[in-house]
Formats: C-alpha cells, structure tokens, sequence
C-alpha cells in the first residue's frame, strides 16, 4: 500500500469517507420514496440557515465536542472507550446531585461545583473498566459496554426509588434551583444580538472550547500526554522507557470518564433543569464518531463536532417537515464510524492510487 | 413459591433464552475464529425487521425466516469484508453496524408500512405456533417431571427446540470435525492453518456467514416467535447480553446453553417481581435484576470466577507474509 501524504491523510481521508457515507444516505432516503435534495436542503435551512437554527446546532455540538475529546484522550492511549453514554449519563446523576444539594445563589458559582461533579461520578465510572483493564486484563471494550447498561438500570433505580420528589410521577428529578440556570446564547449581552430567540446553546460551549485547547496542551505539551501517546503506538516500547501501563491507562480512562461526565453541564444542568431517563440521548456514542471523524485531534473533534451537531439539528427538522424519519441520522452517525474507523483502509488502498510514485519515464 | 409459579417462571426462562442462545452460539463462532463481533445486536435487529416485514407480506413465517437469514447476512458481509479482506478495526465495524441496524430498520419498516417505525402486527401462519410435544396432555399425571414435560419442555414454538439442537450441533461441528478443527485452530494462530495450506480467508469468511444465520434465526425468534412482529430497538441489548454470556461462557457451546437459561432466568424473573418480593420477604429492585447479567459478566472478566481467555488471534486482522 503506498503510504499517502500527510495532508491526504488528515483531510482527504476523512472528507472521502464522508462524502462516501452521505452518498450511501442519499440512497437510502431515495430508496425510501424521499428526494435526497429536498432532504439536504431542509437539514441545511433547520441547522444553519438561521441564528435560531445554530442556536440547536451549537448545543448539540457542545455535547459531542466533550464526548469526542473522551473518546480522543482514550484513542490516543490504544484504549476504546465506548462507554462514554454511561459516563455521560453518570456525570448527569453529579452534576444533579451538585445542582440539588445547595441553594446556588449564581451560576457563576454553581457552574464549577457542578463541573467537579460531573467530572468526578464520570471519572469514578470510567475508573473501574480501567483498573480491571490494567491490573486484570480484562478487555475495556466489553467492561465499558456491560458498564453503559449497569449506568442506565442505576440511573433508573435512583430516578424511581431515591430522587424522584414526592407526588412526581415521572421518573425525574426535582428542578434544579434557579441559581443553576446557565445563561444561553440569547442571555449573554453582544450574544443577544445575533441569537434573538431563546435557544438551548449555552455558555458550557465555551467551557467546551476550553476543554480542547486543555486536551491539546494535555496531549502535546505535557509528560503525561507524551506517556499517553507513546503507550498507545507501543506498550513494549512504552514499557522500556519506563512508563507504567498501570498509570497511563488509569489516568487515560480517568479524563476520558471526566469529560464525558462534562457533558452533562450542557445537556442537564443547560438545557433540561433537571435530570430525567436517558439523559445523554446518545451523545456518549457519537462521540465515537467524533473523535474518528476528527483524526483523533481537538481541532478536528471540534469540527466534526459542529458536522454531528448540523447532522442532530438537521435530522431532527427532517422528523418534522418531511417523512424521512428522525432515525436517519443514526444511519448517518453508523456510515460515518464504518468508513472512518473500519473501512479506512479501503479508502487509503483507493487514495494511493492516485499518489503512487510516478514510474520512471522510459525514453 | 410452589411449584406452579416456578413452572411459570422456567417456562419464560426458556423462551427468552433463545433468542440470547441463539445469538451467543453465532458469536461463539465467530470469536473463535478470530473475528470480534460486537454486532450480534445490530444482526438481530435485522433479522427481526426483515422477518416482521416479510411474513407479514407473504403471509408466511418461514419466507420471513429466510428474509431474516438474508438480512442478517447482509451486515455479517459487511462485517466480513471490513474486518477481513480490509483489515479495518473489528471492534469499530461492530458498533457502526448496530448504528445503521438500528436507524435503517426503522426507515424500512416505516416505510413500507408508515405506522410509526413498526411492521404490521402477525397472526396466523405468519408467525411461529407453540407445538405440543408428545404425551404432553397424559404426562400430567406423572408427579414432577409430569408438569415440567408439558409445562416447561412443552408447548414451544420449533426456534427454541432448533436453538437448543444447535448447542450438539456447534459442540459437534467444533470439536468432532475438521472444519471445527481448523476453524478453532484460525482463531488462535492464523499463521499455523496458513502454513497447513488452508485459506484462512476463506475459514473467517464461513465463520462469519454461520454467526449471520445464527444471527437471523435469533432475530426470526423475536419477531414471529417471542413477539407478533417489529418494533423499533426490539432486541433492547440481547446482542450485548449474548455477548456476554459468551464471554460467561468461555467461548464453549454447552456452558452458552447454562449462561444463556440463567441470563433469561434473570429476565424471567424481572418480569415477576411479585414472586421475588414473597420469596425474599424484599423486594429486589427490578433494575437491579435487569442488570445482573452485565454485573456478573464484569465479575467473569475481572476473572474472580475462573479466566475467561479469549481466542488467542480475536480481533487481530491477519497478514500473509508477502
């Protein structure tokens, strides 16, 4: 196989890849009787035709830039972290429990207790795959997929049985206090003149914006990050050079959990109030798609971010103006993980036709 | 409890163990040729969208069954083509096809039918029927066994009697012929069986195909036998509780028939919680139930009961020395 180009490596890999997955979907919506056009164009008007539409598309987006970072600091260790749902949705049980524990005077002070929070239960979940990873040798992959489940049968148990108020019939919490309430997009002077309806997008985009510049330094420019990156290319190289397996999977899996566990200051503490069954809506898994999307780099995770966040808003105006339903986009979130994460190869084996080394003129 | 109600209880054991066994002995041979399969979910849904869709059109239960068998191969393609002939990451193949199982089932479904993502309800001939064993009705007389025969054995429809011939089967065709031979041989060292002269493509590639038919009959089971038809996300995680009762089961066929039955007890038992409430004089807390399968699969692999070592070469695509 020839070996490609950086460049084409990181952007025509996976525009290719994309561009493959949207025409697989565009078949798909023709096969279902539905103008594959007209369905582009509705997801392009709902998503980012207007300020209000972005306003969707950003708070979604700030969800998938924290479950893809989780996923990235993962990757980056050879480890797949798929139970970013779990994490997430355990997150949202700390930053419930922060929220309801005090009367918060102001967000300014509730927002980081809650983060801790959130951080701590996504971490604290995230903590037990990987001590069985690194002292047991048990595979994360099935440990984080066994531990997404136990999460949501936990996240029942404590919605039903403990936090749920008296005379509530819904399985959810009590509002949060309105000292919790995050200013949106629309609330934040100079914001206020391009969002001019309310929207859900809140100030934990910018929390997420953070986050990606910290993973970058954490990745690049710390010890751990290089300990991190150099375990995941080689554990026996990494081991000779005097790096604990032990340690990098273990803080590895630990900021992944916490960032997933993050996301729930946007989802939970912003937009809902308070925390209700399945909170995460999925979130953890599209970080998969994410982070494979974005080559593994923040930059990029923040791009394919926006892509996901365009693809969930846009998905969501196709349930309700047309009769393509809502469930394309999970089609579209499955294409995209099978070209960028498993059919790579087919699309590198395609590129290098067209950069293979030219052969020698014969004169 | 008397004897009645755990007759009851047996009985829905056995018919929500199907499904799982039927899942967990096509991963089994999948694994054990060295191709992790992470996808039984997304197989399953399938199969049980394309069986609900068909048997309802053609009106009968096993043009659906193939239809299913279909379906399911189709992502079983996929996967084989990803994982082998590509060399792509297994584990991602896996998840990216439950996605798309799990969105385009209901594109499908919605729009063949437009009632909300499901397929139309099957009656008739269209779904499997119970089939009363033999001297069911006159075996009540015998005290014990008599009751277990016609309660719990009997009264069936023929996935869960086939589900459970496949246990031999997969035991036989692994360990007593020379494919099962070579199959187990590919899942621990490709290398040996490449050098032995025997495509080791061609051994995953079969593997592969059994696990999509397993796959389908599993999904089959859930649309015209456990329900009356599709509905979306109907297998609701067995996939993943095949896979770990597969794993429970250390990737052998007759300690998945023990995995299976006890993780559909544990499900049986969740649709009762009266029962456990008079038993235990407490009520276990239903979620608690529904997630004992995932818990006792996490205690397997932590290895506190006995390792569970996987195939040696699972998950690692194979590269012939050029």
């Amino acid at each position: 196989m020839t070996q490609l180009p950086r460049w084409a490596d990181v952007v025509l890999v996976p525009l290719i890849s994309l561009l493959l997955a949207g025409a697989i979907s565009a078949i798909v919506i023709w096969a279902i009787g539905e103008s594959p056009w007209q369905a582009l164009k509705t997801m392009v008007d709902g998503a980012v035709g207007s300020a209000y539409g972005w306003g969707y598309t950003l708070y979604y987006a700030t969800s998938f830039i924290f479950t893809g970072l989780a996923v990235t600091v993962a990757f980056h260790a050879s480890l797949f972290n798929i139970g970013g749902e779990g994490q997430a949705q355990l997150g949202g049980l700390g930053v419930a429990l922060v929220c309801l524990a005090l009367p918060w005077p102001h967000w300014t002070l509730a927002l980081p207790a809650a983060m801790i929070g959130g951080a701590l239960f996504g971490a604290a979940w995230a903590a037990i795959p990987a001590y069985l990873q690194a002292r047991r040798g048990s595979h994360i992959v099935i440990t984080t997929i066994m531990f997404n489940y136990i999460a949501a049968a936990l996240i029942i148990y404590m919605l039903v049985s403990v936090l749920k108020p008296v005379g509530q019939m819904d399985p959810a919490t009590a509002r949060f206090p309105a000292g919790t309430h995050l200013p949106t997009l629309h609330e934040i002077p100079g914001f206020n003149l391009i969002f001019t309806k309310q929207v859900p997008a809140n100030v934990s985009l910018f929390v997420a914006l953070f986050a990606c510049w910290l993973i970058w330094i954490l990745l690049w420019r710390t010890r751990l990050g290089y300990e991190i990156r150099a375990f995941g290319r080689s554990e026996p190289a990494a081991k000779y050079a005097g790096i604990s397996p032990f340690r990098v999977t273990m803080y590895a899996m630990l900021i992944s959990g916490a960032l997933a566990g993050l996301m729930s200051i946007n989802n939970v503490m912003g937009e809902s109030g308070r925390l209700v069954q399945n909170s995460a809506e999925g979130a953890g898994f599209i970080g998969i798609a994410v982070a494979l999307m974005g080559r593994n780099h923040p930059i990029g995770v923040f791009l394919a971010a926006i892509l996901f966040g365009f693809l969930y808003q846009g998905g969501a105006e196709l349930g309700l103006w047309t009769s393509i339903p809502i469930e394309l986009r999970t089609v579209v979130q499955g294409l995209v993980i099978l070209f960028t994460g498993a059919l790579d190869h087919m699309v590198r084996m395609f590129l290098g036709q067209f950069f293979r080394p030219r052969p020698l003129g014969v004169a | 409890m008397d004897y009645a109600t755990l007759l009851q209880i047996l009985d829905s054991t056995l018919r929500l163990a199907t499904p799982l066994l039927l899942a967990c002995l096509a991963g089994l041979f999948s694994e054990r040729s060295g191709i992790f399969d992470i996808g039984l979910e997304g197989k399953m849904l399938m199969a049980a969208m394309c069986t609900g869709a068909a048997a309802y059109l053609s009106g009968s239960v096993w043009v659906g069954v193939l239809a299913g068998i279909a379906g399911s191969m189709v992502l079983a393609a996929i996967h084989g083509l990803a994982s082998i002939t590509f060399r792509g990451n297994q584990l991602i193949s896996g998840v990216a096809l439950n996605f798309i199982a799990s969105g385009i089932t209901v594109l499908a479904a919605q729009s063949l039918f437009r009632q909300g993502g499901r397929t139309p309800p099957l009656s008739g001939d269209a779904r499997f029927n119970p089939i009363e064993l033999p001297f069911a009705e006159s075996a009540h007389a015998i005290p014990i066994i008599g009751p277990f025969y016609a309660e719990v054995l009997s009264g069936h429809t023929i996935l869960v009697y086939i589900g459970l011939l496949c246990v031999p089967l997969t035991w036989w065709a692994l360990f007593r012929t020379r494919f099962g031979l070579r199959l187990r041989a590919v899942g621990e060292n490709p290398a040996s069986v490449d050098t032995a002269g025997v495509s080791v493509i061609r051994l995953r590639f079969a593997a592969v195909a059994i696990t999509g038919i397993l796959c389908g009959l599993a999904g089959a089971y859930m649309a015209a036998g456990l329900q009356a038809g599709f509905g979306k996300e109907m297998t609701a995680g067995r996939g993943y509780i095949a896979l770990a009762a597969l794993i429970f089961a250390k990737w052998r066929p007759w300690y998945a028939l023990m995995a299976t039955l006890l993780f559909g007890f544990f499900q049986a038992l969740a649709l009762r919680p009266d029962v456990i409430t008079r038993l235990f004089h407490f009520s276990i807390p239903v979620p608690a139930l529904d997630a004992m399968p995932y818990i006792l699969t996490v205690v397997v692999l932590a290895g506190f009961v006995g390792r569970a070592i996987p195939p040696r070469a699972g998950g690692e695509p194979y590269v012939k020395e050029r």
